[in-house]
């Protein structure tokens, strides 16, 4: 595994911007356009919590080689106020900004596999991989 | 940055040709509703054929921005929303339920003058 892109989120600018190096580098590996939205579309998402939920907090983009399968993977960490229950904000239209709540349920749809860790007052970091078929 | 809105009769035309940023988004939404009430204008047709992705975030404000036009008395439709843009969405739960659609500005066009009557 080598990190590809690794995008500070301190404002709204750093949103397009992670998502932009995640397109460029999932054309690179060979996404088709469906597969580059879904991964563009889940980088805003995880990109727009880190921004609205903990202020900052970084958002890494790597490639996957795996005995042969390609992949790429997104990794969502900051060093936020955590989530409270993981399991509340994993069911569709949960939100406490009043926004679609369609973000974590939603990206973990859009990728292939998705893992969530996070401690109150510590922070919290979201694992996700899309594989190229 | 802001999205040129263009008059042509009584309608308003918008081309989203921008990567587009969560404050862009929401200046659009408070320039279009400007406009409408300015030009007094009844269909407004916005074009996402450019657009390559639309996140929870933009939906909502495109989703707003045509219940807050309808409130004023114009009609809005949505158009050239691309397949992945519309697989994308749908992965993400949002269905954009009672935003009118049409696959093309010209159809647009069209289903906005039916509705208009004329």
């Amino acid at each position: 595994m080598n990190i590809q892109s690794c995008v500070e989120v301190r404002n709204e600018w750093d949103i397009v911007k992670a998502r932009q190096e995640g397109r460029n580098i999932a054309k690179e590996l060979g996404f088709g356009s469906v597969d580059q939205a879904r991964i563009t579309t889940a980088i805003s998402e995880l990109a727009r919590n880190i921004y609205l939920y903990a202020g900052k907090g970084r958002i890494e983009i790597s490639n996957l080689d795996s005995s042969g399968k390609i992949g790429l993977r997104i990794i969502a960490s900051d060093d936020g106020p955590g989530i409270k229950d993981i399991r509340k904000v994993m069911e569709d239209g949960f939100t406490t900004s009043g926004g679609l709540g369609a973000g974590l349920p939603g990206v973990k749809r859009l990728m292939d596999e998705f893992s969530i860790d996070s401690k109150e007052n510590e922070g919290t970091e979201i694992i996700t991989t899309k594989w190229l078929r | 940055m802001r999205i040129p809105i263009l008059k042509l009769h009584e309608y308003l035309l918008i081309t989203i040709q921008v990567d587009l940023d969560d404050k862009t988004a929401l200046q659009f939404q408070e320039d279009l509703l400007e406009k409408i009430h300015n030009t007094g204008a009844k269909g407004v047709v916005i074009d996402l054929t450019s657009v390559d992705m639309i996140d929870s975030f933009i939906a909502k404000v495109l989703g707003d921005v045509v219940r807050m036009s309808n409130l004023m008395g114009a009609k809005v439709v949505l158009t050239g929303i691309q397949p992945a843009v519309a697989i994308t969405l749908i992965d993400l739960g949002i269905m954009l339920k009672n935003v009118p659609t049409a696959l093309d500005l010209e159809q647009g066009l069209d289903k906005l003058k039916q509705e208009l009557g004329g």
